[in-house]
């Protein structure tokens, strides 16, 4: 048999300009590790549900491909986040990942993405280094640094004429950032830290601290607690009359989500946080009605970082016209890009940290209110990253 | 530390003690008397807290609500829960290794968080205390004390002076500590031993629950809540002597003081404090306070 040589080449040909073709054409595969059980499920859920949100909004597609999830429960595990991770880039061979909620994980994360060069979105872990020490080219995050709102807390504690604080945290990497953020704007604004309490993470017995916090009678007292310390602390607070006469201060995770829980003894609490409700903005008003509809739920803060970790991955897509590997080009277009986040405009630092205001807040109700703007256009300053 | 400053906390010390109290004497009877490593105690502290979340309501739709009466349902429900759950796992678990019984309690734990998580959901939820106790008493100027906290002690040591009276003083408990002593010889004497069990496990079940329904309003009920309080407990039963009613008392309020004064005296230090204690009094006395039965 003879063959016809040209004919095969034309055969190959076509063949390989149809694999390069399809290059950009095939799925994006986002690999999504976030906590889908225990304590902070319903926080992977809300980042989820707002990001799938984004991908519908523009027809399932981003930078024109379309998208695959695979999804990963990371069970806010540190231990188990360097094998998750690993297997989403090994053997699933993901595009980028978009994870996580916990500190801890996310490190491990931003770790593996360091060395691999995957790309990684950070849709919560507030963890300093992420943005800071351990900062990479391909590592982003669409959050906050533990610094930011305990930063802005600082300087508005010092506004609001307060002189003499106690802070009070768990004693782990989140807490104790976000206190040094505290006390850096607030002694810089001629405040002083007359005491820094702790207790064992994730320990909920608070009421020596209290009774400590009672014989020094502070002006106010700044605390750091998430979740069910948050309830409790804040019940406890409220229990033993010091809200009477002593204010009680924090980042908005001491009130986010807990309100029903905490009842009446959350009410009138100021806390800041890149988030709020009664923003008044249209974008944030079109983002909960579309958020209301899908998952018959109102979103919080969480969602919204889940939808601006989309909105986020499709302007560097939209600029490298899905390509994930031209990595500079995707980076500058994020560094140039004003994203139009529902908490308002921000801006993405150099060291891929979200420049934004961080609002303070009032509990009014089951809500937390916007009160005004803590601090306009804060950046971490990011100790540590060489970007 | 000032007089008063340190009077506040040795209340706080007594007020925490007594609450592990409640929590761990349940574990107590069941391991000391029974023998069986139950990790899923701490299981039954959350179950009994989300239903006075989620039996209140219903409680006060069908016989007009009360604090009290959603209590009574509350431990009631859980006793049977607990007569059910030995019956279908546990009665086979007397006899074999601890392995196994560690295994098998574990694998309640995650039942009944799956069961939680799907009934409920993953949120953080509060109960209300009933409105007669929601007062409180002023301490210092700025401080005040819930009355809550002071009913949740009376409930411990009215429960401590029941159990040790039913324990000590009656023939039920006279049975109880005998098959803790000797199982087969308790059998022979005509005791049927198998229903005492079942009985005893029903009641450690039931206080459990009952800590949790009564902490419920103070402590707020969320996910893994029950895991926390499980270890602690464990240190309490080892500390107090295990299956002694008493040791446990003393061990809860021993830890309640050295928790809350290393928390204010040594900071740095509050996370492993308890388990220093327990490490000191383990080199002193290897079998824990008391003797088992007492």
């Amino acid at each position: 048999m003879k063959f016809n040589q040209k004919k095969i080449l034309v055969a190959l040909t076509s063949l390989y300009v149809g694999i390069a073709s399809a290059q950009n054409t095939t799925k994006l595969k986002v690999g999504l590790m976030l906590p889908y059980s225990g304590t902070y499920a319903s926080l992977g859920n809300a980042i989820e549900n707002g990001f799938q949100l984004y991908v519908q909004e523009q027809g399932g597609k981003i930078g024109g491909r379309e998208i695959e999830f695979v999804k990963v429960d990371d069970e806010s595990e540190p231990s188990k986040a360097t094998d998750n991770i690993n297997k989403l880039i090994k053997r699933d061979n993901v595009d980028l990942v978009v994870g996580s909620v916990h500190s801890g994980v996310a490190m491990a994360m931003a770790k593996v993405a360091k060395d691999t060069g995957t790309l990684l979105i950070v849709p919560n872990a507030g963890a300093d280094a992420i943005t800071g020490a351990m900062c990479a080219k391909n590592i982003y995050r669409t959050s906050f640094t533990n610094w930011q709102p305990g930063y802005a807390m600082g300087e508005q504690a010092a506004k609001n004429g307060v002189k003499k604080v106690i802070t009070v945290t768990w004693k782990y990497a989140a807490g104790e950032e976000s206190v040094k953020g505290f006390k850096e704007a607030f002694t810089k604004n001629g405040g002083t830290i007359s005491k820094e309490l702790t207790v064992p993470f994730p320990n909920v017995e608070f009421q020596s601290l209290l009774t400590e916090i009672a014989a020094a009678k502070p002006d106010a007292v700044y605390a750091f607690f998430a979740g069910a310390g948050a309830v409790k602390f804040v019940k406890d607070y409220a229990a033993a009359g010091l809200n009477r006469s002593i204010p009680l201060y924090g980042p908005g995770f001491l009130t986010d989500g807990t309100l029903e829980a905490q009842g009446a003894a959350a009410n009138g609490m100021l806390t800041t946080l890149h988030y709020a409700d009664g923003l008044n903005n249209k974008r944030d008003a079109a983002f909960r009605l579309a958020y209301a509809k899908a998952y018959k739920m109102q979103p919080d803060v969480y969602a919204v970082q889940g939808y601006d970790a989309a909105q986020l991955l499709a302007i560097g897509l939209n600029a490298t016209k899905g390509d994930v590997s031209k990595k500079a080009e995707f980076e500058d277009a994020i560094l140039k890009a004003k994203i139009d986040s529902p908490r308002g405009t921000i801006t993405i630092s150099k060291a891929h940290n979200p420049i934004q205001d961080i609002y303070l807040r009032e509990v009014v109700g089951k809500e937390n209110k916007f009160k005004s703007v803590a601090s306009k256009s804060l950046a971490d300053p990011a100790r540590g990253c060489n970007l | 530390m000032d007089y008063s400053t340190f009077l506040i906390q040795s209340l706080n010390a007594i007020q925490y003690g007594l609450l592990l109290f409640l929590v761990a004497s349940g574990l107590s009877l069941i391991f000391g008397i029974m023998g069986v490593i139950n990790l899923a105690h701490g299981s039954f502290y959350m179950i009994g807290a989300y239903l006075a979340f989620g039996l209140a309501p219903i409680v006060s739709d069908i016989f007009g609500g009360g604090f009290i009466a959603t209590l009574v349902f509350g431990v009631i429900a859980s006793a049977v829960f607990g007569y059910l759950l030995e019956w279908a796992f546990f009665s086979y678990l007397y006899t074999r290794d601890h392995l196994q019984q560690v295994l098998m309690t574990y694998g309640l734990i995650l039942v009944f968080e799956e069961i939680r998580s799907l009934l409920i959901g993953d949120e953080v939820h509060g109960v209300k205390p009933p409105t007669w106790l929601e007062g409180s008493i002023p301490l210092t100027d700025v401080m005040v004390y819930p009355t809550y906290r002071l009913f949740i002690s009376a409930m411990c040591i009215a429960l401590a002076i029941g159990m040790y009276l039913v324990f000590t003083k009656t023939k039920l408990g006279m049975m109880i500590r005998a098959g803790s002593v000797n199982r087969e010889m308790t059998q022979s004497l005509g005791i049927n031993i198998k229903f005492l069990y079942r009985v005893v496990f029903a009641a450690g079940v039931a206080i459990a629950a009952f800590a949790g329904m009564v902490a419920a309003p103070v402590s707020s009920v969320y996910p893994g809540m029950g895991g926390g309080i499980l270890i602690i407990c464990f240190v309490v039963v080892v500390i107090g002597g295990i299956g002694s009613i008493k040791g446990a008392l003393v061990a809860s309020l021993l830890i309640g003081f050295v928790d809350t004064f290393g928390k204010v005296a040594l900071p740095e230090a509050a996370g492993v404090l308890v388990y220093v204690l327990m490490a000191v009094i383990l080199l002193w006395k290897p079998n824990g306070l008391f003797k088992a039965g007492t």
